[in-house]
């Protein structure tokens, strides 16, 4: 279980438990959190879950693969912690975990 | 009563009517709304079907959209196992199939499609299946395994798809198609035939330009297929992947408009002001291609579910979006932006052989939809392309040694 505060891009937070073996982006839709739509479900075919991963957390995060490299290079807004949330596993080392939005999204 | 006490009452609680009745949360409704669902379970996603269900990676938890408290908790009433079969618009009511009818303020019409069932012989014998809900998928699942024999009609994704996912299982494929090609309705024939090949390499059969003429069976069960030509091709289960129909008929008996699916406008709206209809069901405007069409896609779906809410809670309309899909069988993720209407001709950029490239469908040098296999910049390049309608040099698209981004720029 991992804590884990979304941001969104009016700066509304959202604090929710997730539960591990879930990714970001389930936790967000599951609990009705807006601005993370994740139209195709996790198959990383669409970049509508992107988040920006607060500093500290950006090692514990892991690395992107090829796909979601690519697909980050041309989803709009993309920051250097830009990541897809339906590409993170939520495990305990992912607790206090703060992602935010970008407007895209909103 | 104000707007945001309006009841709304949802019709189908699929991917569009499940994905409605958040929104609508989310974006301030405090009325009650009630959620009428065919099946036992809350609305879930329906493209892992296909792959990940029938691959044991996926479960009824998993796929759901939202956890069943969600519901209760949002005051949403979620009624399972019951259908709406009658809509009366005079005294805006519904009546459903367990005799109850409920006043409506504001109604969402969101029944989706169910698939088409071949009216030829023995269609109706044991392991003749269909696929669109997990139940289907269950019993697909359930049949499949090392050495069972499937035999898929119609070489479309969603057979692809479980002929990908039967060879994972160790089942034979076959897959049988009516036309000279698979993915004809859906696909250029470059990537038809790059299926094709590569789902043959992968031990699945074909059988192209097959009419079925049957089913046969014993004690009640499918044993086999027969062919127009008089072959028999011997099964232990059967798929009917032959397209589906909107289940429209409750406003079409209601006097709206329908043509293949609910008319509605850009706000998700029928005729009547107080009734909209979202996903497979309808059929709606495609902005950028100035025409009416039935896109059959989650995108879709989620996209009107957008609209209908914004419209009901006073919100502004969301910015049309680029019709978009996706695939994925074996290693190859495919996705698909726009659609071919009016496209005069075909470019492909990447060579198929190394399983990584892209099908452009142009109108003069302006991209109308784009078939990228394996290959993230092309599409999501090509849904910008298509979106903003900028002219694209031809020669340099074709060229891979120039960036995506360049072509563009």
């Amino acid at each position: 279980m991992a804590k884990i505060t979304y941001i969104e891009h009016d700066g509304t937070e959202h604090v929710i438990d997730v539960k591990n073996g879930l990714t970001v982006m389930e936790g967000a839709v599951k609990n009705n959190v807006p601005g993370i739509d994740a139209d195709c479900g996790g198959a990383c075919a669409c970049a509508t879950c992107h988040v920006y991963v607060d500093a500290a957390w950006q090692d514990k995060t892991g690395s992107t693969s090829a796909m979601e490299d690519s697909m980050l290079d041309f989803a709009e807004n993309v920051e250097p912690n830009s990541r897809l949330s339906c590409q993170i596993k939520v495990s305990d080392a992912l607790d206090g975990l703060v992602v935010r939005m970008p407007e895209s999204q909103h | 009563m104000s707007q945001s006490d309006a009841h709304i009452v949802i019709l189908g609680a699929g991917h569009a009517g499940g994905t409605a009745a958040a929104l609508l949360r989310q974006y301030g409704h405090t009325g009650l709304i009630t959620l009428v669902g065919e099946e036992p379970v809350p609305p879930y996603q329906r493209p892992p079907l296909s792959k990940a269900w029938l691959k044991g990676e996926a479960d009824a938890d998993s796929l759901a959209l939202k956890p069943l408290e969600f519901y209760a908790e949002n005051n949403i009433d979620f009624r399972p196992n019951v259908r709406a079969e009658k809509l009366a618009r005079s005294d805006k009511t519904v009546t459903l199939s367990n005799g109850e009818t409920v006043s409506y303020d504001v109604l969402i019409i969101a029944t989706g499609m169910r698939p088409i069932r071949l009216p030829i012989e023995g269609a109706d014998l044991g392991g003749v299946l269909t696929l669109r809900s997990a139940a289907d998928a269950e019993a697909i699942k359930a049949a499949l395994g090392p050495g069972k024999r499937l035999v898929i009609v119609g070489g479309g994704y969603i057979g692809l798809e479980v002929a990908a996912s039967a060879r994972a299982l160790g089942a034979e494929a076959i897959v049988l198609e009516r036309e000279a090609r698979i993915l004809a309705r859906s696909a250029c024939e470059p990537l038809s035939n790059f299926f094709r090949d590569y789902h043959i390499s992968r031990g699945v059969e074909f059988v192209l330009g097959a009419g079925v003429s049957g089913f046969i069976g014993e004690g009640g069960h499918v044993t086999g297929v027969r062919l127009a030509d008089g072959r028999v091709i011997a099964c232990d289960v059967v798929l009917l992947g032959v397209g589906a129909t909107p289940n429209d008929e409750i406003a079409r008996d209601a006097g709206l408009e329908c043509a293949r699916g609910i008319v509605v406008n850009l706000e998700a709206r029928t005729a009547d002001p107080s009734v909209f209809a979202i996903g497979d069901v309808t059929h709606r405007p495609m902005p950028h291609y100035d025409r009416m069409f039935g896109p059959e896609s989650v995108p879709s779906a989620l996209e009107q579910a957008k609209q209908a809410a914004s419209a009901i809670t006073g919100r502004a309309a969301p910015a049309p979006e680029v019709p978009w899909n996706w695939s994925d069988q074996y290693d190859l993720k495919l996705q698909i932006a726009g659609l071919p209407f009016d496209a005069d001709r075909v470019l492909l950029r990447g060579d198929p052989a190394t399983a990584k490239f892209a099908v452009f469908h142009l109108k003069g040098d302006q991209v109308q939809a784009v078939e990228a296999i394996n290959s993230p910049p092309e599409f999501m390049m090509g849904k910008q392309l298509i979106a903003n309608r900028k002219p694209v040099n031809l020669e340099r698209l074709a060229d891979t040694s120039v960036s995506m981004k360049e072509v563009a720029a």
